[in-house]
């Protein structure tokens, strides 16, 4: 007994070895980053110069971009694409979700439907971002040529420098993107319910459309809630497509989101590394505030888990003694 | 078992009345996942004069020899940026899958006393995208002359929090302490059983895991943009940005084709893969 003790506590080196390279690299890649940056939202770092010296006012920079209209506007534009890609993208993927997992009618193909909803997710989104806009060319692209080829519209619409329709294409490209990935994580999440719950409900004669809202729906309250959030968190770093589709959040800045806004202010005209930094911790602490919601998720989750993993053992050893006892 | 049967039985017989909507919506829907690109492949195969006078062709045509010279002569280069993306992507994947792993290994088979508080913190920062602090990052990374450095996109990949995370789950119930145990007794090193025994049975979820991490190095733009200033350090994703400069305002079918390059490699692995990419979807891969 004693000699077992002294061969765990002998293993317990190799814990903190083997997870000694991730512990380093999380130290200096991702720590010391953010604190650098929280740090440099205090000084006044821009410009070529690299040494930089701390503000007597130590918020500034904070309220300075707080205050900043197009800063508010990236924030407004973020959360209105993200709204407008998120609605449609969630209705049509609970949708399909229905469709894919209803036990009265099996869909065929599903697997080939799925690969095709999912293949725009795969593709790289600077170069949907450069195709949607030769797509959407003015006067000459291919929507401009359906649209008046078929009759729809007389002359060509320019969708680029109109801000109400290139927002709606961004949004249009992010919900194209995702909807596909949020649809498979839907259903296999359905197809995690208990089959008996379904069993039951058929033989009380409860109708297919009773059946999803009444027991999928609920059942999946935590996988929703978890598509939610990680698609709020990916909404809020929205950079490639929107940076990309029309140059830097065009036009009159009605797709400048609020990571085009912190690039732009970075690496743009006067290198405002302070403001850009400023306006990231105010990023970084509405992500984290997400995070947070998630990390409780999975948390409770696991918790769920491991207890209903330790009811169904007890119930196989209590079966088991049953046996024996017959 | 019988009860199965039973529905399976039923849900033959309710097949003959499937809703022919169904079927119509998701045609549409695959037919508007693949007709940006189908658009996009035949452009790249026609003269700007063609593409002017319709830019909507469903038919390939024959100027793709001449779009590659225009494009050659300019800015955008394919071979290249290829290039720079295999060895940031194939780095990437290598470092996230392989210490995520060692990682998990050490959360699982080790009882240490920091270990709960590790796992937690994994937990906790496993949403903070990079991004966030991207600001702090390229400051460092200049101040030690890291920029036009792959390794400041590679490195970094070693503490993957997300793969991490998936890895463990799938040791857990995958990864048998006695084989660990069975590895002492033959008198191999505990590096050693990490290497022979647990790496094998962990190889379809380091597949899964090699797919995702590959292919989000490979889209991604942010850091490499902010990084990479050398053009002969392109990655992929910053030649196609290149794209929406004024020198191709008239050549539409060179920018097809280039489009067409960017995509080809990722086409390629997603129509071979494409089964295990929607498994391991499936499986809970969270939005890179």
């Amino acid at each position: 007994m004693a000699k077992t003790r002294v061969k765990a506590v002998s293993y317990a080196k190799y814990g903190y070895l083997f997870s000694l390279p991730f512990i380093v690299a999380y130290l200096i890649f991702s720590l010391y980053p953010t604190l650098y940056t929280a740090v440099i939202g205090f000084t006044d770092l821009k410009g070529v110069a690299r040494n930089f010296k701390f503000l007597a006012e130590p918020f500034k920079n904070f309220s300075i971009i707080l205050n900043n209209v197009t800063f508010q506007n990236s924030l407004v534009n973020t959360f209105e694409i993200w709204i407008m890609n998120f609605i449609p993208q969630i209705a049509l993927s609970l949708l399909l979700t229905a469709w894919f997992t209803s036990r009265a009618r099996r869909i065929r193909c599903q697997g080939a439907f799925k690969v095709l909803f999912y293949l725009p997710n795969i593709i790289t989104s600077a170069t949907v971002a450069i195709l949607f806009a030769t797509m959407f060319g003015y006067p000459i692209g291919p929507i401009n040529d359906i649209l008046v080829s078929t009759g729809m519209i007389e002359a060509p619409f320019n969708f680029l420098t109109s801000p109400i329709a290139a927002k709606l294409v961004v949004a249009f490209i992010q919900f194209w993107k995702w909807y596909g990935y949020t649809t498979i994580v839907l259903i296999s999440g359905a197809l995690g319910i208990n089959p008996e719950l379904f069993e039951s409900a058929e033989i009380d004669g409860a109708r297919p459309s009773q059946i999803f809202f009444r027991i999928t729906l609920p059942c999946m309250r935590t996988i929703l809630v978890f598509t939610l959030i990680t698609s709020l968190i990916g909404g809020l770093n929205m950079f490639d497509i929107p940076k990309l589709y029309i140059m830097d959040g065009g036009p009159a800045d009605a797709t400048k989101t609020a990571s085009v806004f912190i690039y732009t202010q970075a690496f743009k005209g006067a290198y405002l590394y302070n403001r850009a930094a400023a306006a990231s911790m105010i990023m970084f602490v509405i992500i984290a505030i997400c995070s947070a919601v998630v990390f409780f998720i999975m948390r409770d989750k696991h918790e769920v888990q491991q207890k209903r993993d330790e009811r169904r053992a007890k119930r196989i050893h209590s079966k088991r003694l049953e046996g024996l006892a017959e | 078992m019988s009860t199965s049967k039973i529905a399976l039985k039923h849900s033959n017989d309710m097949r003959k009345g499937a809703n022919p909507i169904i079927y119509i919506v998701c045609i549409i829907l695959g037919l508007l996942s693949l007709f940006p690109f189908w658009v996009m492949v035949c452009n790249a195969t026609r003269s700007t004069y063609e593409i002017q006078a319709h830019a909507i062709s469903f038919l390939p045509s024959v100027s793709l020899p001449t779009n590659y010279e225009i494009l050659n002569g300019k800015t955008f280069n394919a071979v290249s940026g290829f290039f720079n993306s295999l060895i940031v992507s194939t780095g990437v994947t290598f470092c996230s899958v392989y210490f995520s792993t060692l990682t998990a290994f050490a959360l699982i088979a080790y009882n240490w006393k920091l270990r709960q508080a590790f796992f937690t913190l994994i937990l906790a920062v496993m949403m903070i995208p990079a991004q966030v602090i991207s600001i702090g990052f390229y400051q460092f990374m200049y101040k030690i002359g890291m920029t036009n450095n792959f390794l400041a996109l590679i490195l970094p990949a070693i503490a993957s929090p997300m793969t991490v995370f998936f890895m463990r789950q799938y040791m857990l119930p995958a990864l048998s302490l006695d084989l660990v145990a069975a590895g002492r007794i033959d008198g191999a090193g505990e590096f050693r059983i990490f290497n022979q025994i647990v790496i094998p049975i962990m190889k379809p979820a380091m597949a899964t895991q090699a797919i995702f991490a590959f292919v989000n190095s490979w889209n991604e733009l942010f850091l490499p943009m902010i990084l990479l200033t050398r053009k002969e350090n392109y990655t992929m994703p910053i030649m196609v940005s290149l794209l929406k400069g004024d020198i191709y305002k008239t050549e539409y079918g060179a920018v097809y084709l280039a489009l067409t390059l960017s995509v080809l490699p990722l086409l390629v692995v997603y129509l071979t893969l494409s089964k295990y990419i929607v498994a391991g979807v499936a499986l809970g891969s969270v939005k890179g």
